[in-house]
This record gives structure tokens, C-alpha cells and sequence, in this order.
């Protein structure tokens, strides 16, 4: 065994398979969880019907998804229009590679890089090409609207994300996700954590980075470039069948990879809240699920709750009010660490 | 990683400055010539990391990398003093054509 | 050997991305050209040990100024190729000839002139070297770019709003 997990040859694709199985796996679990819960909030059933508690309704789903007839559009650039759901899946598959699950370093991260969290930034940045790319080449105007209001709110809102990651960074001095996590452990556990680090400054950062990340997975109530009210599905208009799916997966998937970042940024990964007996038997992989799924609740919590912002309210919080609080909590924690120094 | 010399780099990039002043000098819309612009700065880079990795002190080395990161932060700058004129000419003129914008005044 | 393979990708995909920010006439896929061209850069800083550039460049150019100048496009709706024909013209089989000539000219002084690459630091191009570089010897471009980057800002806003 041993042998095995230090053979590269072996033990990277392991690495790969875990990671984005994990990633794929979760997608149809959670579009099963999403209808549960948003039903429980609502008062209502849910799917129930298929399997016991509707456990079966994501393989219906896919079932039917996958044999729907592929409708394509007239005049479309057609390139182009397959293109756009590749390359929205695509970086959001390749972004939890730097991500570590667990404190052993034989079977993640991917790759434990010492720009890892640059590298995370540069992938969810491209996912916006996605989805401005299917708007474009849909020939559909509300298609258009959906990708111009995508681009404008990802390249708004990454700035206040990057803020508010750059203090982290500053916390650590490192850029390597592993490092991260291990600057948050103690003897005080949770009081460790980044999002308690130096409070409030820590808290307001993670405040940030929370609405942050719900614009940039394009989820409720930042959910512009697919309002269905006003823009009838946004850049998904036009797709169908398996390529409607892959956008469906892709937004699932990158709300899985943001909550795994927010949780090793601010929330100590893999790390017990509390380091003595009866948390520490839980192994670390799964108090960084259970985290995770913490945060994937959140994600349907706000969505049931929060009515969609209006596009000016979008680009007002993002600029005049997220990014100096952002600004200004990053010089409040360099001043503070420049004064320990 | 060393087996490729460096003058094979110094090819490229003067294929890709010479691309990009062929497109500024042959393209009718502004957008495309800025990205052809985009397109010099990067060769530009390229000839500045190739350079460094030819030099003996780290000082050195080191300079080509925070040129090429300079260069960056330029290139940004232009791009939104660039689309910004772009987008107030358009609203002036409904057209875009760099031939018809021959008046240097609006 | 497989340095050079994937250097030799890479060269061919930068190649042809090039000639295709030129050569096509939907500016959109014009836009695609280039972000694959920058991409096949990104993997070549990558071989001359500079990992923050690279990172950097996918960041800054891929993720920000492509999404720029795809957002333009889009505002602008120059969709449609017909808005602006590319007339044939005397200037642009000149145009690709110099081009071509001054590749040629350039290959050349370079293969008659250059070595070979120097070792490398260990730690050459990650962000701790040139950071370090940047805030001493670099200090005062850097700071500079920072008023220019300002300069830029105020100069859009001026430039993007009809009224102040």
C-alpha cells in the first residue's frame, strides 16, 4: 500500500479519480437536496414519488435529460455554441485541485502548489467565459443580456473576493492552500480559525467573501444571468438536452468548490473545532464535509429566503459598498500585523 | 525543462509582434486592433522572461520577471482607457470604423 | 524530450492562435484566438520558472482584460461581420509580406547571435523572489504603475459616463 500511494503513476490519477468523483457524485445528490429543502422551507413535498423520499429523482432526471431531443437553433454559431458548456464545466472541474480534504498529502490535494490559491482565483475566473460565450453565440437577445450581465458582475465582484482573500494570504504568508489550513490550527480551536482571526476584521472579511461567492457562482439572490422572470433563462435559453446539462452541472459543482474554499480560507479545513477527545476521534475529511455541507445548506438557506437584487442595487454593492469594506479591512489587518511585528 | 534554447522563444515572440503589427496595420475595427495591440505587449513578455533566463545573476533574472509583470499592469491600463473611447465614439458616431475616425475631434 | 514536445505544442498552438487574431473576421472569435493564444503563454512562462507570471497572466489577461474586451463586443453588438467589411486592399498582401520578412530577418539574428540559458535560482519566479525584488530594486516603477493604474481609472470614468 505504501509502495503504491508513492508511485506517481498511480497515485495522481487515485487523486484525480477522488476529487472529481467526489465533485460529479455530489452534483446530482444535491439537486436532490436543493428541491427537498427549498420544499421544506416552502411547506410543501418536494419530489417524493421516485425511490423512497424521491431519493431516485436525479437519475430520472438524468434519464430524461439525456434522451431529450437536442434542439438547435437557427443561425447560432455553432462553434462557438458547443464550446460554451465545455468551457463552462471545465474550470469549475479543474479548480478543487489545489484543495486539500484532509491532513494526510497522499491523496489530496491534487496537486499542493505553491500558488494554489492564485491558481483558484485564475479558475473561477473562467468560468464567466462559459456563460457569456453560450450568450453570444445563441443569437437570442436575451441570451446577449444574460452574458453582458454575467461578465459585469463576475470581473465587479472578484475584486471584493480577492480582497478579502489577500488577507488571508496575508495572515499566512504563503499561498499554498495546505499552509492555510495549517496556519488555523491551536490550542484554542475554533478561536484559530481565520474567521475569528483578529476580530472583527476576520469576520467581516468572510462576510465578504460569503456574498462574494454567492455572485460569483451566479446563485440567488445574485442570480442576474439566469433570472427567469425577466430574461427567461438568461444565457440558457436556447441549450437543451445534455448541454443544458452540463450547465446545470457546472453551477452545481463550482457551489460545491466555493464552499470547499471558503471552508479551508476562514473555516479550517479538515481541522476539529474544538481539539480534544470527542472531536478529535471524527477523522478530518469528514468535519471538512461536514463543513462543506454546511455551507451548501447556506447556499439553499438564502436562496429560499432572499428575493433576486436589482441589476443597479448588484453593481452598487459590489463597488461602493463591498470593495472599500473590503479595502479597508485589508489595511486594518496589515496594520495589525505590521504592529506585532 | 532547460532542453528548448532560449532563441527558439526569441522566434516566437517576434512571430507574434510581427502578427500583431500586421492586424493594427490591416484591421478596420478598433476592438480587434486592440487585441492585436494585447497581442505585441505579450510578445514583448515572452522576449523578457526569454532574456532573463540568459542572464547569470539572480538580480537580473528577477528583473525580467517584474518587467513582464509591469508590462501587465500597463496593458490593463490601456485596455480600459482604450474601451472606454471606444464605447464613448460609438455613441457619438453609431460607427466604430477606424477609417471614418479621421477628424481628431468629435 | 518531453520539454520539448510540449514546447513544440505550445509554439504551433501560439502560431496559429496569432495568425487567427489577424486572419478571422468575427470579432469574437478573434477574442477566442487570443485567449487560447495566452493560455499556450501562460504553460511557456511556466518553462522559464516563472510561476507567479504565469499565474498572473491567466488571471490578469484571461480572466480579466479578454472579459473586457467580450463584454465591449457585446455591448457594442458588432456581431455581425458585415458591420465593418474588410475591403481588399494593395496594403494587406504587403502588410503579411513585411510581416513575414521581418520574422525571417529576426530569426535569423537571433540563431546567429544567442546562447544558451543560464541555471536557474531554485526559488526563481516564485511570488517570494520577485515580491522581494519588486519592493526593493523595483520599488519606485511599482510605485508608478500604481498612479498610472489611478490615472486609468479616473480617465474611464470620464471617458464611460455621459454625465458626472
Amino acid at each position: 500500500m505504501e509502495e503504491l500511494l508513492s508511485n506517481a503513476w498511480i497515485v495522481i490519477p487515485l487523486r484525480i479519480i477522488i476529487v472529481v468523483g467526489f465533485v460529479l457524485t455530489a452534483v446530482p445528490v444535491l439537486t436532490w437536496v436543493e428541491r427537498r429543502v427549498l420544499a421544506l422551507m416552502q411547506i410543501r413535498k418536494g419530489p417524493n414519488r421516485v425511490g423512497p423520499a424521491g431519493l431516485l429523482q436525479p437519475i430520472a432526471d438524468g434519464i430524461k435529460l439525456f434522451f431529450k431531443e437536442d434542439v438547435l437553433p437557427e443561425r447560432v454559431d455553432r462553434f462557438i455554441y458547443f464550446l460554451a458548456p465545455a468551457g463552462f464545466l471545465i474550470p469549475v472541474l479543474c479548480a478543487p485541485a489545489v484543495i486539500p480534504w484532509g491532513p494526510d498529502d497522499r491523496l489530496t490535494p491534487i496537486a499542493d502548489v505553491n500558488i494554489g490559491i492564485l491558481f483558484l482565483l485564475a479558475m473561477t475566473s473562467l468560468t464567466v467565459y462559459g456563460i457569456v460565450l453560450a450568450g453570444w453565440s445563441s443569437n437570442n437577445k436575451y441570451s446577449l443580456l444574460g452574458g453582458l450581465r454575467a461578465s459585469a458582475q463576475t470581473i465587479s465582484y472578484e475584486l471584493a473576493m480577492g480582497l478579502s482573500i489577500i488577507s488571508v494570504v496575508l495572515l499566512t504568508g504563503s499561498l499554498s492552500m495546505r499552509d492555510m489550513v495549517l496556519n488555523q490550527q491551536g490550542g484554542l480551536g475554533l478561536l484559530n480559525w481565520h474567521v475569528f482571526r483578529f476580530f472583527p476584521l476576520g469576520l467581516i472579511a468572510t462576510s465578504i467573501f460569503l456574498v462574494a461567492m454567492l455572485a460569483e457562482t451566479n446563485r440567488a439572490p445574485f442570480d442576474l444571468p439566469e433570472a427567469e422572470t425577466e430574461l427567461i433563462a438568461g444565457y440558457h435559453t436556447e441549450y437543451s438536452s445534455m448541454k443544458f446539462a452540463m450547465f446545470f452541472m457546472g453551477e452545481y459543482a463550482s457551489m460545491v468548490t466555493i464552499s470547499a474554499v471558503m471552508v479551508t480560507l476562514f473555516f479550517g479545513g479538515w481541522l476539529s473545532p474544538l481539539p480534544f477527545a470527542p472531536f478529535t476521534w471524527i477523522p478530518g475529511p469528514l468535519w471538512f464535509l461536514i463543513k462543506l455541507g454546511v455551507f451548501i445548506y447556506f447556499f439553499i438557506w438564502v436562496r429560499a429566503t432572499l428575493p433576486r437584487l436589482r441589476y443597479d442595487m448588484l453593481m452598487k454593492l459590489g463597488w461602493l459598498r463591498l470593495l472599500p469594506a473590503a479595502l479597508v479591512n485589508l489595511f486594518l489587518v496589515a496594520i495589525i500585523l505590521w504592529w506585532q511585528k | 525543462m532547460d532542453a528548448v534554447p532560449i532563441s527558439w522563444y526569441l522566434i516566437l515572440s517576434a512571430f507574434m509582434f510581427a502578427m500583431g503589427v500586421t492586424g493594427v496595420i490591416i484591421k478596420r475595427n478598433p476592438i480587434v486592433i486592440f487585441m492585436c495591440i494585447e497581442l505585441m505587449l505579450n510578445a514583448a513578455n515572452l522576449a523578457f522572461l526569454a532574456f532573463a533566463r540568459q542572464q547569470a545573476q539572480l538580480g537580473a533574472q528577477a528583473a525580467g520577471q517584474v518587467y513582464a509583470i509591469l508590462v501587465m499592469a500597463v496593458a490593463a491600463a490601456e485596455v480600459a482607457i482604450g474601451l472606454g473611447i471606444i464605447v464613448a465614439i460609438y455613441r457619438l458616431r453609431d460607427t466604430i470604423n477606424v477609417d471614418e475616425m479621421n477628424l481628431l475631434k468629435f | 524530450m518531453f520539454g520539448q514536445i510540449l514546447f513544440a505544442i505550445m509554439a504551433l498552438v501560439i502560431v496559429v492562435t496569432s495568425i487567427g487574431v489577424v486572419a478571422v473576421r468575427n470579432p469574437v472569435r478573434s477574442a477566442l484566438n487570443l485567449v487560447a493564444n495566452f493560455f499556450a503563454l501562460a504553460v511557456l512562462y511556466l518553462f522559464l520558472y516563472a510561476q507567479f507570471v504565469a499565474a498572473v497572466q491567466i488571471i490578469v489577461y484571461a480572466g480579466a482584460i479578454m472579459v473586457l474586451f467580450l463584454f465591449t463586443i457585446m455591448l457594442l453588438n458588432l456581431g455581425s461581420p458585415s458591420e465593418l467589411s474588410e475591403r481588399g486592399e494593395i496594403k494587406r498582401p504587403v502588410t503579411w509580406g513585411l510581416a513575414l520578412l521581418f520574422v525571417i530577418v529576426l530569426a535569423g539574428g537571433v540563431f546567429v547571435r544567442l546562447g544558451k540559458a543560464q541555471p536557474a535560482a531554485d526559488d526563481l519566479g516564485t511570488v517570494q523572489m520577485v515580491g522581494k525584488f519588486l519592493f526593493t530594486d523595483w520599488v519606485y516603477p511599482f510605485e508608478l504603475t500604481s498612479i498610472l493604474l489611478l490615472i486609468a481609472i479616473v480617465g474611464a470614468i470620464v471617458m464611460a459616463k455621459r454625465r458626472l
